[in-house]
Formats: C-alpha cells, sequence, structure tokens
C-alpha cells in the first residue's frame, strides 16, 4: 500500500504538470488568435473539400468557395449584390442578337505566375475549354461549360449538347471578342461564373499535358488540380497549398493583385462536416467563420457576440412531384390538393430563418421575371378534401422522400420540414409513405430518376437570369417531374433564346404563369441561409449568390 | 522467433485469399452487379453495359476473380469514386492519422489500465478495486461518440485547453514527411509541430481510450486475481523471494498474457472503428473516410479498406504472438 501511495502521488502530480503545461500551451494558442492587429491569418470552415483546385472542373459550392478567392472571370457580381459588374473585362458589349460579346480588359492585370493578362490570354482559356477531349467532356467534369456553352469542338458522345460557342478573337491587346452561335439566357451571366474563371496561359500549356481519365463512373482529376503549384489565376489570393490530411487549403496574398489588396495576408478554408462541429469551433476560437448555420443557432451565437450576417434572398426550395412514380399526380386536381394542404406559412414561420418568404412559383421575388399574376394555391384542408374527391382519389397513398445528414442553404432542417408536410397532408386525407434516404448518391440520384413521388429539393441561383431557375427543371422533359407538356415547355424556352434582358423578364413572367397554371410541384419558400463570423471579424460583404470574397474581410 | 515470423506471414496468404473471394462474390452479388450500384437507380440498360466493359464486368467469373486479386497484389485498389484519386493515395494519406489516434488510445488504455485493473486486484474489496470496477462499467457504457461530445464541450470550447477539430492547428505549416505528424515534428526537429499534434490527439484518443481502458482494468484485475492465487506464486514467496520480485515477474507477467491478446485485438478494433470520434473532432483519418464512402457507395475504397484491414490484423496478431514469446518463454519453445 505505501508503494501505491507514493506511486499515486507520483501520478496525480505528473497529471497535474501535464495539465499545467497543456493549459500554458492553450493561453499561448490564445494569445497568438487575439493579439489585436498581429493576427494575419483567417480561418474558414467550410462542410466539404474542395473538389479540384482548377475551377473549370468543378460544380460545387465548396470548390468554388475556394477557387474564388484565386481566380477571376470576365465579369462579376457587384459585391454583396446579383448586378453584373466588370471583372476582368472593364466593360462589356454585345450585337442587338446576343451572338458577338465584346470585352474591353482590364490593364495591368497580372497572374500568379507573373504572366501579363490580356486578350490573347482569355481567348487561350475558351479555346481550351472548347477543345476538351476525352474524360474532359464528361458532364461530371466540365459541367458548367457545358451549361453556358454547349458542347466541344468535336462532341465524342452523341448525348453531348451541341457546341453553342463559335470562336474567341483577340481583337488587340485588351479587346477580347467572344462569339457564340445563337443567343443564349445563360450569357452575359455565364461570363460571371467562376468555372469560366482566366487561368494563365502558361499555366494553361502545362494543364493540356495532362489527362483526367475515367473507369467507369470514377473520374480521376489532373494531378494539376489536386496540388498547389500549377494552377494560376488572377484573384487576390493565390493557392499555396492543399493539405489534404488536416483538410485545409491555404491562400497567400497576391502582392501584385490588380485591385484593392486583401487586408488578411492568409486565408485558410477547413473541412468541418457536422454543423456543431463547426459551431463549437468559432466558439472554441479555433477559426473564424463558417456557413451553413443552423436557423436555431443564429440567435445564441448572435446573443454571444458573433457577426452573423444573412444573405439576401437567392434560393428557392420546391415539393416535386414525379408523375411517372405516381400516375395519381397526373391529375391536376390531385397536384392542387397537395399544394392547398401545406401551409407554407407555417413551414417558413417556424422552420426558416428571419426574412424567409412564402413562394408562389418556381423563382425568387428578387429575379427578373417573378410574376406579380400567377395562379395562387392558398392553404385549405377542406378545399383539397374536396379536390381529392374531385379526382376520384380521397384514399391517396403517396411516398414522400426526404433526405437525411443534410443541411443546404434552402433546405435548413429537412426532417423537421418533412413532418410538418407530412401533418398537413395527413389532415387533407392524404396517406404519406415516408422513405428516408442518405442524400448523396441515393436521394439525389433517386430524385433525379423519378423514383420519389413526393421529394423535397432546391436551387441557389448563378446569377440573376429566371432562365437559371425555371431552364433549370421545365425546358423539357426531365425524369425528376416526369411529365410532357408542350405549353409549359415553350413558355420556358420562349425566353432562353431571346438576347435582350428586357425581352426575357416579359417571356419569363409568362412562363411562370403557365408554370403555376400546369402546377407540376409546390414552390415552397425563399430564404436567406445565414453565415457566422468571430467576434474580432469584419465579415465580408455577403453575397446572395454565396459568394463572398474574403479579400474585404479585415480583423477588428 | 524467425520461422514464427515467417510462418504468420505466410498465414497471411489464405486468409486474403479467403476474404478475397468473399469479397468478390459480395461485388458479384450486389442487386444489378456493381454498374447498378455505382450508377444507382438512374441506370439505363446502355449506362449498365457501358460501366460493365469499362470494368470488365462482361468477361467470364475466373477471368474476373484473377483480375480482381492481380489488382490487389499489385496495390491497384482502384479509384475513389467519391474524389477521383487513387484508393491506395486516399489510404496513403488518411491512415497515419488512424494509426496515430489509435495508438496513442490503446497507450493511454494500456497505461491507465493496466495498473489500475492490477492495483485493484491487490486491493480486492477496497475503495480502489470499488471504484476502478464500476468505472470501468460506466467505461464500457457511455457511447464513446456522447464521451467525445462531453470532452469536446468541457475543454476546448468552454476551458480552451485543447483544439476543438483537426490534425495539426493551422498556422503550424509542418513539414510532411511521413504523413505521421507526431514523427514528422521530430524527423524534422519542427517540435512545435509534433506538441500542436499531440495536443489534437489528446481529446479524441481519451474519447476513443474509454472502452479499451474499461476492458483491459477488468481483464488485468481478473487476471491477476486469478494468477496471485497458483501454486507458483505461493512457492515463490514461500522461497524467501521479495514481495516486489513475486509481484512484478511471476504475478505480473503471467497476469499479462491475456491481457496482450486483449490490446492487440482492441488495437485492431480502433484502427477500423474510429469512425465516430474523427466525425465529432473532424480529425481527417480513414474512419471518417470510410464512413463517406459507405454513405456513399464508394465500393473501391470498401474493398480496399476491408482488403488493408485484415492485413492489418493479421500483423497485429503477429506482434501479439512475438510479445507473447517474450512474456512467456513456453511460447518460443512450442
Amino acid at each position: 500500500m505505501r508503494i501505491f501511495k507514493t506511486r499515486a502521488a507520483r501520478a496525480i502530480t505528473a497529471a497535474v504538470a501535464v495539465g499545467l503545461i497543456a493549459t500554458g500551451c492553450a493561453s499561448e494558442r490564445d494569445s497568438d488568435n487575439e493579439s489585436g492587429g498581429k493576427k494575419d491569418t483567417f480561418v474558414f470552415a467550410g462542410a466539404g473539400d474542395p473538389g479540384s483546385l482548377d475551377p473549370a472542373l468543378a460544380s460545387d459550392g465548396e470548390t468554388f468557395r475556394v477557387t474564388r478567392q484565386a481566380f477571376e472571370a470576365l465579369l462579376e457580381h457587384e459585391s454583396g449584390g446579383t448586378k453584373l459588374v466588370g471583372g476582368l473585362a472593364e466593360t462589356w458589349s454585345s450585337n442587338d442578337a446576343g451572338t458577338v460579346w465584346t470585352f474591353n480588359l482590364r490593364k495591368g492585370v497580372k497572374f500568379h505566375d507573373g504572366e501579363a493578362f490580356n486578350a490573347a490570354a482569355v481567348c487561350a482559356n475558351y479555346d481550351h475549354w472548347f477543345n476538351w477531349k476525352g474524360t474532359y467532356q464528361s458532364s461530371a467534369v466540365s459541367y458548367y461549360w457545358q451549361t453556358i456553352m454547349g458542347g466541344f469542338a468535336k462532341n465524342e458522345d452523341p448525348e453531348t449538347p451541341e457546341a453553342n460557342y463559335k470562336s474567341c478573337t483577340a481583337k488587340d491587346e485588351n479587346t477580347a471578342v467572344i462569339e457564340v452561335k445563337q443567343p443564349s439566357a445563360n450569357l452575359p451571366g455565364g461570363f460571371s461564373l467562376n468555372a469560366l474563371a482566366i487561368h494563365s496561359p502558361k499555366a494553361i500549356k502545362e494543364y493540356e499535358k495532362q489527362e483526367a481519365t475515367a473507369k467507369g463512373d470514377a473520374i480521376t482529376y489532373p494531378k494539376y488540380s489536386q496540388e498547389a503549384g500549377t494552377v494560376a489565376g488572377t484573384g487576390p489570393y493565390k493557392i499555396v497549398k492543399w493539405n489534404k490530411g488536416n483538410k485545409e487549403v491555404t491562400l497567400e496574398r497576391f502582392d501584385d493583385y490588380w485591385g484593392e489588396k486583401a487586408k488578411i495576408k492568409n486565408l485558410v478554408f477547413r473541412t468541418i462536416d457536422t454543423e456543431e462541429g463547426r459551431r463549437q469551433a468559432l466558439q472554441a476560437g479555433d477559426i473564424d467563420g463558417y456557413d451553413l448555420v443552423a436557423p436555431a443557432d443564429v440567435k445564441t451565437l448572435e446573443d454571444q457576440g458573433y457577426v452573423v450576417p444573412t444573405r439576401g434572398v437567392f434560393n428557392l426550395f420546391y415539393v416535386g412531384m414525379s408523375q411517372s412514380a405516381n400516375p395519381a399526380l397526373k391529375k391536376k386536381e390531385v397536384r392542387q390538393a397537395i399544394a392547398q394542404a401545406i401551409d407554407k406559412e407555417n413551414l417558413v414561420k417556424t422552420q426558416l430563418p428571419e426574412g424567409g418568404k412564402v413562394a408562389d412559383q418556381f423563382m425568387p421575388d428578387t429575379i427578373e421575371g417573378y410574376s406579380k399574376n400567377v395562379k395562387q394555391y392558398p392553404h385549405d384542408p377542406a378545399a383539397a378534401k374536396a379536390l381529392l374527391k374531385k379526382a376520384g382519389a380521397q384514399n391517396l397513398t403517396i411516398e414522400f422522400c426526404y433526405p437525411t445528414e443534410v443541411t443546404r442553404p434552402y433546405m435548413p432542417a429537412p426532417q423537421d420540414l418533412f413532418e410538418l408536410m407530412k401533418a398537413d397532408l395527413e389532415k387533407a386525407g392524404i396517406k404519406v409513405k415516408p422513405k428516408a434516404m442518405k442524400w448523396a448518391p441515393d436521394y439525389l440520384d433517386a430524385t433525379e430518376a423519378g423514383s420519389c413521388a413526393l421529394h423535397m429539393l432546391g436551387w441557389t441561383g448563378d446569377f440573376n437570369d429566371g432562365y437559371n431557375f425555371i431552364g433549370t427543371w421545365f425546358a423539357g422533359f426531365d425524369k425528376q417531374w416526369g411529365f410532357k407538356d408542350k405549353k409549359v415547355f415553350d413558355a420556358v424556352n420562349a425566353g432562353s433564346k431571346m438576347g435582350k434582358a428586357e425581352e426575357r423578364t416579359a417571356a419569363y413572367q409568362k412562363a411562370n404563369e403557365v408554370i403555376m397554371d400546369y402546377l407540376p410541384g409546390v414552390p415552397i419558400s425563399s430564404s436567406p441561409p445565414a453565415i457566422a463570423f468571430g467576434k474580432n471579424v469584419n465579415p465580408p460583404n455577403v453575397s446572395p449568390l454565396t459568394q463572398e470574397v474574403f479579400a474585404e474581410a479585415s480583423f477588428k | 522467433m524467425l520461422r514464427l515470423v515467417v510462418r504468420r506471414l505466410l498465414q497471411l496468404i489464405p486468409t486474403l485469399l479467403g476474404l478475397s473471394v468473399l469479397l468478390f462474390l459480395w461485388l458479384d452479388r450486389l442487386p444489378g452487379g456493381p454498374a447498378s450500384a455505382i450508377l444507382g437507380e438512374k441506370a439505363t440498360e446502355a449506362e449498365v453495359a457501358r460501366i460493365n466493359r469499362a470494368l470488365g464486368l462482361d468477361q467470364p467469373v475466373y477471368v474476373q476473380y484473377w483480375r480482381f486479386l492481380k489488382r490487389i497484389v499489385e496495390l491497384d485498389l482502384g479509384t475513389s469514386t467519391q474524389t477521383g484519386q487513387p484508393v491506395w493515395d486516399e489510404f496513403v494519406l488518411r491512415f497515419p492519422a488512424t494509426v496515430e489516434l489509435s495508438l496513442l488510445a490503446i497507450l493511454i488504455a494500456v497505461a491507465v489500465g493496466v495498473p489500475l485493473g492490477y492495483f485493484a486486484a491487490r486491493n480486492r474489496g477496497g475503495w480502489l478495486d470499488v471504484t476502478a470496477v464500476s468505472g470501468s462499467l460506466v467505461g464500457i457504457c457511455i457511447p464513446v461518440f456522447f464521451l467525445a461530445l462531453i470532452l469536446k464541450g468541457i475543454f476546448a470550447v468552454q476551458l480552451g485547453i485543447f483544439p476543438s477539430y483537426g490534425r495539426q492547428d493551422t498556422g503550424i505549416n509542418a513539414t510532411d514527411v511521413t504523413g505521421f505528424a507526431v514523427l514528422d515534428g521530430i524527423l524534422t526537429g519542427e517540435f512545435d509541430a509534433s506538441w500542436d499534434a499531440i495536443m489534437h490527439l489528446i481529446l479524441p484518443a481519451v474519447a476513443l481510450a474509454s472502452i479499451p481502458l474499461a476492458v483491459i482494468v477488468r481483464m488485468t484485475r481478473a487476471s491477476v486475481l486469478e494468477v496471485q492465487d497458483e501454486d507458483y506464486v505461493r512457492t515463490a514467496e514461500a522461497k524467501g523471494l521479495k514481495r516486489s520480485v513475486v509481484r512484478s515477474r511471476h504475478v505480473l507477467r503471467n497476469a499479462m498474457l491475456p491481457v496482450v491478446t486483449a490490446v492487440g485485438l482492441l488495437t485492431g478494433s480502433l484502427l477500423s472503428g474510429a469512425v465516430l470520434t474523427e466525425s465529432v473532432f473532424s480529425f481527417g483519418g480513414i474512419g471518417s473516410f470510410i464512413r463517406t464512402a459507405i454513405d456513399g457507395r464508394d465500393y473501391p475504397v470498401l474493398v480496399g479498406f476491408i482488403m488493408f484491414i485484415a492485413m492489418v490484423y493479421v500483423l497485429i496478431n503477429l506482434l501479439v504472438d512475438l510479445a507473447y514469446s517474450l512474456i512467456d518463454p513456453r511460447v518460443r519453445v512450442h
């Protein structure tokens, strides 16, 4: 026992010593983080790793959050807004048909590798994408090029859309002219996409030496896109390290940046895949900001002194209906009954962050093309019951899929939203068969394939054009909805080929009215997603398009 | 000793062969085959045929199995469908984090569990014994992820003593040599990086150690109680050997045999089962990667992981056998 006592005493002493050392280290950590004016690293946590350091190969927000700091496109959106402004092009114009786009480029711009930015560099990029071959032509790799410009110089798959891109000409050192075959609603908005940001021509020559490869559906991205060193843009930060093991990408201020220099020297994006983990890391002082804040946490964080701005409304949350999954949905009365059964006001009031709005059509009211004359379907369980009776569907049983373990900017708590909607539908006499599925790939695959009679999804706009919303869903037959209606498709596509924005706006308004008369699904809400920052942070202007520029951020 | 090592290594071959057959059959029997598993519900017949051709699934079964085996031997485990990178590269990137975490967890469990179990047995019925037995019961009962959340809430968020997530602080900028953050700091002389990595390891390792610690305490206690009543212990005491010699050479050494076996098995299970702890601390090891692989039906990763873990289990068992022979010379004789 004597031995035990002495050993126990030693053990306790050792534990206290370790504790004291640990506390000492923690104090050091804290002082590093909070020494006013000395802090030169801003750490921001996202929910997932980027997929690539080359934005041209990406289509996801986590990748663009990183690459947007290092790469700039010809056009950008105004800070904190949705209006198109000059980016690498100071001014731009198009011919009346909207097929020839002339960009007057900014002078004195340098790439991170020292190369000069000019019209030849712009054309080198567009021609590089247009001439992609092999795996690069997979829509998983070149989604945005295909969305904006169609296919390639030589399509290798008959399912690849026909190329709309025609040519790029360097008229002089600072004037680039891009020609397309047909006017498109995706232009000029598409020129602002980070996926079409301009890379150094020297880097592009390196890119061209490497191939993306595919085996089955697994795509191996080229090496240059998986490590810092080769990629070079013109942005206020340059990418210096991608530590995949530590799940972080490090960027450093680019001192030769043409515009206002970044206020903080180092910018680090780290991945913390749970919402709670991100919140706790902010509260522990380990990070300076994070995205996808749960609406329930907003007030708590604000009360604790954190800065929690909300983005402008630029998304849409809807209940989709697949007519091929449940033939009862082919009857308009049934679709209308579902629309009138759901209490949207209650969903917005109880589940969405402050500033959320009830949606009455498939685009938010912040988009040009929103119509005030769409048919309304107010919440009315009695009317819903009557409609079901009229349709002979009093005993309607319907499968309702919802995703688990996911939070989207437009859909903060899917399961809670589902439960409320289920209760609403049951009040109207509809029997709901719930089907919970993992977000990726199960849920996304099932909804895309049209196997879920009812499901919940949404969309955050890429740029301010109505077609970016309604064209995404209703430009033609889509398995997700499982219907063919020429009137709807024609109305949606009418605006897509118009060169002038004002003409498109009128066409989109008409299209919204046609869509809501047909009622393919139920638009539920548009909501402003929140983003959180540390107490000592002056945050960047938050963007409705989730396109924050972290060069604007600083420490107090 | 060499024979033992060679024999155990040779045992790897039938183990892995058997496992490879099981895995191959599993992949082959997936509803709709691997192509449908990859493509999901959206698969059309044409797409399934295309994937089958690309993966060589239109070949006879024995050809497919031979190719499957060949790829495993060549460490060509395919490409992750989630990250687009070779599975082997992903393992090399993430496995060191899990190894570091698991080793520290088992180190904590052994360093605390063996003395605690030993002294609990020596003081059977006393306060230490009661505390150790009931404490180990609590350790087994508390879900690891819950303990991890509590530890993180108190020591990272409230007190700020330890970091709340990740493997290393952002400002450390450590040189990567082996992928083992603690070891790399020592090799390169960047001791601050090693210390930082240790600080990041402590909370997840303590959480992860809770169940092995409880098992080791109980096993050590039971084993010591059994051994200390053995005739040879009484004989040693009767011969007049010093108490400390009897306890260390006769009691503790013999009591350690079952504990060593348990430690081996526990280490293996930690390597393959640190999923929840890694997730709570966003640790970036193999556990969280496998979780997303399961969610995302990333079959190349899952197959590679199962083969890899089987190999690790066999190697750990080899180490356990070697440790046995060091503790008990009779093992060497037999």
